[in-house]
């Protein structure tokens, strides 16, 4: 495996964590919603960096996948957090844990 | 041959079930009464008369080929490998006569019953179970096989059941059907070893078959003792011997004419009935026999010597019953098979009669049943007096009366019978006979002489019984008085030979029959010195035997012994052990340990579920980051 390619792999792990790290930390639901976006994009890069090196298009394919996925999810998640906010002027997700099941 | 030369049989049997079924479903099934009273008579009555017919018609047929037997396949029960379980009927002269005890006596005590229980608002049913009754007992005797025999058994263990706890509105009647089924279950179980150990070696259980094996010259692989002695169990529960007698005293909770009919004339003569039938084993088995006689003998003692001071006329003739079954099985256990069916066919006679016989003073006097409220009735109710008189001189063994005729040759077999006859069974059984006319006839002098003891008020209503019961009453009077012409020994010698004694004991015979006359006689006319005199004479006999008589009263206390011993110990076990520790315990404490361990579980799980987004989502790190360092590590 070349240089450029094992780079753009530490990104995208570096993205990913990253993501990850923000899920867990932050408190703001807007700020959790986009590190989900940074982990997504994090996993499209390796997907991208393969089917680079492979020369196959599923990878790509993939990626289309993913970006419609995560469209769709904002596009709900978004007037969810809305509506919340609504509620509680909050945007504090602990704020909301009496909403478990 | 037309269908009833091909079925008769069959149709002897299936004749009351008719009965019952039509009775059954009119006056029980669809809510109550549908029929009549005079309709249900005449169903109940006609099927087991008919049923008589055709018996005397058979037996004149069996006579008329010279007493071959008649067999008649009606239906293959079950085949499996290679032994088929069939329903067939089998026809011989002891199958005749007990066929014709039971649809002669049955179809008097029918006819009876219409009188005697005209007034009880559960008539039809009444007669249903009577009819009911008679198809088990009929299926019982006119059974090839044992199976048919034991599922007749069972029935007339059924009907009796039912038919003790009639009245069942009074728990103490319900409790006695229920202590007369299982203390036969009990006996049940002996039976059903016994078949199974004889179908298991023979490969059969035709009853025939089974006695022509061990008369064969290469005697079965198997102890014929022990055969012997489970079979007998089995009779010592249906015919009340020691140790399972118990339920037949209670059984009177019934109305009088199932007393007369089931625990006095047929059903209980059902265990003699067996074991003369299987007298093939009995044979080749000389300890079984043994035990038999001693069972036998000791049963006639002890329930003469309990029947010496009862008070209610009807527990009086149970334990008279109990003792002449103890008589019949001396009889079986010395070797005299027929000698013991002619004893069941008078006791039948007279048995009957005096059951009847009290029956009809219970009726007249509006209930009463205690013989110290009674007395000085023979002029109020001559019928009934005479006809029982006739019955208690039959069964006190006084000539020339049927009870003398069958006693006298059961005390001569017991004396003289080379296999296990012995001076001192004999000793017993004559001391026996003698309490025998001794109880009868005080039974007689209280209810019938001296002055009368009934209440005021009772005393009004006293009369004679309707037509429909002293009919009968004169019917079996007359049986009681002529049955011992029958010689039943001698008319089934030819099928169970009768036992040869030494001849240097024939010498003997007279004198031993004078001496039975002597003790009978002797117990009457003792009977009547002390109850015939003043009262004060019978109490102070009362008052110099306080102590036994005491013990006489409480039976002995084998009921409270059983309960001590038996009941008391198995409600304990079934209450700690089985109850407590077994089902509360073992099978409720693994279900309930089983869903408090879930509750405890949920608990603990319950508290993850905290609400917290970031502490499910440090879950799902944790559980992605071990996952990959666990596939890693094994990489």
């Amino acid at each position: 495996m070349d240089k450029q390619h094992q780079l753009l792999l530490w990104l995208s792990i570096a993205l990913f964590s990253l993501g990850l790290l923000g899920v867990v930390i932050r408190r703001n639901a807007l700020v959790m919603l986009m590190c989900m976006e940074l982990m997504l994009n994090g996993v499209n890069l390796s997907l991208v960096t393969f089917m680079n090196q492979n020369g196959q298009a599923a990878g790509g394919v993939l990626v289309f996948l993913v970006f419609v996925v995560a469209t769709a999810e904002i596009a709900i998640a978004i007037p969810i957090v809305l509506l919340l906010v609504k509620q509680k002027r909050s945007l504090d997700v602990d704020a909301y844990s009496d909403l478990k099941g | 041959m037309g269908f009833l030369g091909q079925h008769g049989l069959l149709m002897i049997a299936l004749l009351p079930l008719i009965g019952f079924l039509i009775n059954g479903t009119l006056s029980t099934a669809f809510g109550g009464n549908r029929s009549s009273k005079s309709m249900v008579t005449a169903v109940a009555c006609a099927f087991p008369l008919l049923a008589f017919l055709l018996t005397v018609r058979i037996f004149f047929s069996l006579q008329a080929q010279n007493y071959d037997a008649i067999v008649e396949h009606a239906y293959q029960w079950a085949q499996i490998d290679t032994s088929s379980f069939n329903i067939d009927f089998y026809f011989d002269r002891l199958t005749a006569i007990m066929t014709l005890i039971v649809t002669g006596v049955g179809s008097a005590i029918h006819i009876y019953s219409t009188g005697y229980m005209k007034d009880d608002k559960s008539y039809g049913r009444f007669m249903a179970y009577l009819n009911l009754f008679l198809f088990f007992m009929l299926l019982l005797v006119l059974g090839r096989s044992m199976l048919v025999l034991f599922v007749g058994w069972e029935g007339v263990g059924l009907a009796s059941y039912l038919l003790i706890g009639f009245w069942f509105e009074d728990r103490a009647n319900a409790a006695a059907g229920k202590k007369a089924f299982v203390t036969n279950r009990i006996g049940d179980a002996g039976f059903l070893l016994g078949m199974f150990l004889l179908h298991k070696t023979l490969g059969t259980l035709d009853m025939d078959v089974i006695n022509a094996a061990f008369n064969s010259a290469t005697l079965p692989a198997v102890s014929a003792s022990l055969v012997g002695i489970l079979l007998f169990i089995g009779a010592t529960g249906k015919s009340a011997q020691i140790p399972l007698y118990v339920w037949l005293p209670d059984a009177m909770a019934g109305p009088t004419p199932v007393s007369a009919l089931i625990h006095a004339a047929t059903m209980v003569t059902a265990g003699v009935y067996l074991t003369a039938r299987l007298s093939g084993i009995y044979m080749h088995a000389p300890e079984a026999s043994h035990v038999i006689a001693v069972i036998g003998v000791a049963t006639a003692f002890f329930a003469a010597t309990i029947a010496l001071v009862q008070t209610d006329i009807k527990k009086v003739l149970a334990y008279s019953t109990v003792s002449q079954l103890g008589f019949m099985f001396l009889a079986l256990g010395v070797g005299a098979y027929g000698v013991a069916i002619f004893h069941v066919v008078t006791h039948a006679f007279f048995k009957a009669c005096l059951f009847l016989g009290a029956g009809s003073v219970i009726h007249s006097l509006s209930g009463e049943q205690d013989i110290r409220k009674m007395g000085a009735l023979r002029k109020k109710i001559p019928i009934t007096f005479f006809t029982f008189a006739v019955a208690t001189i039959a069964i006190a063994g006084i000539p020339p009366l049927a009870g003398f005729w069958s006693k006298d040759e059961i005390l001569w077999y017991a004396y003289a019978s080379p296999n296990g006859g012995s001076p001192i069974l004999w000793g017993v059984a004559a001391l026996t006979a003698l309490m025998t006319a001794f109880y009868m006839f005080r039974l007689l002098w209280l209810v019938f002489f001296g002055k009368s003891r009934v209440d005021h008020e009772v005393e009004h209503h006293i009369h004679e019984s309707p037509a429909s019961m002293t009919g009968v009453l004169i019917v079996l009077a007359v049986l009681s008085a002529v049955g011992g012409a029958l010689q039943l020994g001698h008319y089934l010698e030819p099928q169970l030979p009768l036992p040869l004694v030494p001849e240097s004991l024939e010498h003997l015979e007279l004198t031993l029959k004078i001496v039975s006359i002597v003790l009978a006689v002797g117990g009457t006319l003792l009977a009547i010195f002390v109850f015939g005199g003043p009262p004060s004479r019978a109490e102070s006999l009362a008052k110099t035997f306080a102590a036994p008589r005491r013990l006489l009263s409480g039976k002995y206390f084998v009921d409270e012994l059983y309960n001590n011993l038996l009941a008391k110990p198995l409600a304990w076990i079934s209450e700690h052990i089985f109850l407590g520790l077994g089902d509360r315990r073992l099978i409720d404490g693994t279900l309930n340990g089983i869903g408090s361990f879930g509750q405890f579980a949920s608990g603990v799980l319950g508290k993850i579920q905290n609400g917290s987004l970031h502490f499910y989502a440090l879950f799902v790190m944790v559980g992605v980051v071990s996952a990959l360092l666990w596939s890693w590590s094994r990489a």
